[in-house]
């Protein structure tokens, strides 16, 4: 009988990257689900294209960096990649936008630093970034929930939307926008935004039809099937609980102190965290491990700095959500993060006591 | 003439203003919109490098060294503003739209670059055929740039080249496709940052080709050497 001689550590995690991956992209299902039902299936369409992009462009890379193509492709991060950046655009959105927007985060985000885990930031919210960036019309065209339409979605409009920009019956997509009253609408936080800007105060925004008691009509329950799917990837020890509590915690504070300030300008934590995408971002975004920081202290500053840069861009900045924004800013500050939070090394005294 | 060969190489390709050096990065970025605005501020930043490298060249002895930068900067400063002064007598319209990147001409770090390192150590003529390379290789830099972030952000080529060439030139425009939500990311700072990322890379991978090929080449004049005399010792 022969003993196997291995040095230190004995206890390994059997948590391979692709098995995370997997986890990851199944916890989004909920969410995805939710999506659908409030917004219309155009969000699936959006997935299909956006991971059939993802495993072309992954490929095409591989193929001329001249390394194998198959066991990278096994690992799923590009599919993940996908799938966060296919739940974060418009359903509606043509189909050029998210095949752009995939190909770019796989091949520049991604690929050209270097691949799997030497990308600086979260190639979706890079991507993300760059479709807002490049084409502000169409990021922007969320249709109100299907409740609120006033066309009755009909069972093939979002095909007809995403590859030929009307739906089947020859509206587009601002008229699909309109509700009942002749009303543009827009996202829960675009509508406030602007309500704020002519001068109401957030009670009286809250009354258009897009909002419920809470916050946005449809959008909370993303939310809130973004918060199970999230829940289950800390009890599977996908993700760690810093982060996400830190994003939460952060935005939930500074939320609370505007709206103590004054509750008819600044909307209640409730509704900024049930709103746009702050589960998604706090459990799913933050929390990638390639461009999130690595120390565990580093990560409580990490996630903070992103809950208070989606507050400040929400309240004072010219975009409605902001998610994307503070998450690419977010990953610039991690090296400076990882620097100053670096654990003290056992036997060592910590810096500056002599 | 080797010499001289060696300066346009050297321009044109090796030390590339724009490609190798990096230097006028700010200018290259923010004028490189479109083809009529690159080559314009082309021009004009060729124009200075010639006249500034000719100056500095011309009074190289009688400079002290000790106070050698203040004067350049100030022959620098003097032709940037009678150049400024032509493009705005002469192409008002260009002239508006490049804005405040004419003036910045004096910071282009090119310019005193080439000054310093070049035009004080050397003769007058190898010092503006110096300038006159260093600025066209900037100037195509320039030029290559400004035509892949019109042709990505506009779908045009030579849009408003009437600005630099005069009204004959509306016939250079060309709608290569139409498009109704222009792509504003290559029109947008980052645009330029990621399209130049891409020509450096080009460059780099045609300089990592000519290298494999050279040693390819080295190889095969060794086998033929030792093949001579292989032959020479047979026939000895």
């Amino acid at each position: 009988m022969s003993f196997r001689i291995a040095s230190s550590p004995h206890h390994h995690s059997q948590q391979h990257t692709s098995v995370l991956m997997q986890k990851v992209i199944l916890a989004c299902l909920p969410g995805i689900a939710c999506q659908v039902y409030f917004f219309g299936y155009g969000v699936l369409l959006q997935l299909v294209l956006a991971i059939i992009t993802a495993w072309a462009s992954e490929a095409l890379v591989l193929r001329l960096r001249q390394k194998p193509v198959l066991p990278r492709l096994k690992d799923h991060s590009a599919m993940l990649t996908a799938v966060l950046l296919a739940v974060s655009i418009p359903a509606f959105a043509p189909w050029w936008i998210i095949v752009l927007g995939t190909a770019f985060a796989i091949i520049i985000v991604k690929q050209l630093y270097g691949g799997l885990g030497h990308n600086l930031f979260n190639p979706a919210m890079a991507a993300y970034v760059f479709l807002l960036v490049s084409f502000p019309q169409q990021m922007t065209s969320w249709l109100p929930p299907l409740t609120l339409q006033a066309q009755q979605q009909q069972v093939l409009d979002p095909v007809c939307a995403v590859f030929t920009d009307f739906s089947c019956a020859g509206y587009s997509l601002t008229q699909l926008k309109t509700d009942i009253d002749g009303m543009t609408m827009a996202t829960p936080l675009d509508t406030l935004k602007t309500d704020l800007s002519t001068g109401k105060t957030i009670s009286e925004s809250l009354q258009q039809p897009v909002f419920d008691s809470i916050g946005g009509l449809g959008w909370n329950y993303v939310n809130l099937a973004f918060l199970i799917g999230g829940l289950w990837l800390l009890q599977q020890k996908v993700i760690q609980w810093r982060i996400p509590l830190a994003v939460l915690g952060s935005l939930g504070l500074c939320s609370l102190i505007g709206y103590l300030i004054d509750p008819d300008l600044h909307a209640s934590p409730l509704f900024h965290l049930l709103s746009g995408g702050t589960m998604l971002a706090a459990f799913f975004i933050a929390t990638d491990p390639v461009s999130a920081s690595t120390t565990l202290r580093g990560r409580l500053y990490y996630g903070a700095l992103i809950g208070l840069l989606i507050y400040l861009i929400r309240s004072f900045g010219g975009f409605p959500d902001a998610v994307a924004f503070a998450v690419m800013l977010a990953n610039l500050a991690v090296p400076l993060i990882d620097y100053y939070s670096r654990p003290r090394t056992y036997g060592h005294k910590p810096k500056g006591s002599y | 003439m080797s010499d001289y060969r060696n300066i346009i190489h050297q321009g044109l390709w090796q030390n590339n203003p724009g490609l190798v050096q990096l230097l006028g990065l700010c200018p290259l970025l923010a004028t490189s919109s479109t083809m009529t605005n690159a080559l314009g501020l082309g021009f004009a930043t060729m124009l200075v490098l010639v006249s500034t490298n000719l100056v500095v060249s011309l009074i190289r002895s009688q400079v002290p060294n000790e106070i050698r930068i203040p004067i350049f900067v100030m022959v620098i400063a003097a032709v940037v503003t009678a150049i400024e002064q032509l493009m705005q007598a002469y192409t008002y319209q260009l002239y508006q739209s490049l804005g405040i990147f004419i003036p910045l001409i004096v910071t282009n770090c090119i310019v005193i670059g080439r000054a310093e390192a070049f035009a004080s150590k050397n003769p007058l003529l190898p010092s503006i055929v110096d300038g006159l390379m260093m600025g066209l290789g900037f100037t195509l830099v320039l030029f290559l740039l400004g035509t892949c972030r019109e042709l990505l952000g506009q779908g045009t080529l030579f849009d408003g080249a009437e600005a630099l060439f005069g009204p004959w030139a509306t016939v250079l425009r060309v709608e290569v496709f139409k498009t109704e939500s222009h792509f504003l990311l290559a029109i947008l700072p980052p645009g330029a940052f990621m399209v130049l990322g891409f020509l450096i890379a080009a460059k780099n991978a045609v300089d990592a080709r000519q290298k494999s090929r050279q040693v390819q080449t080295a190889g095969i004049t060794r086998a033929r050497v030792t093949h001579v005399a292989s032959n020479e010792t047979s026939a000895g």
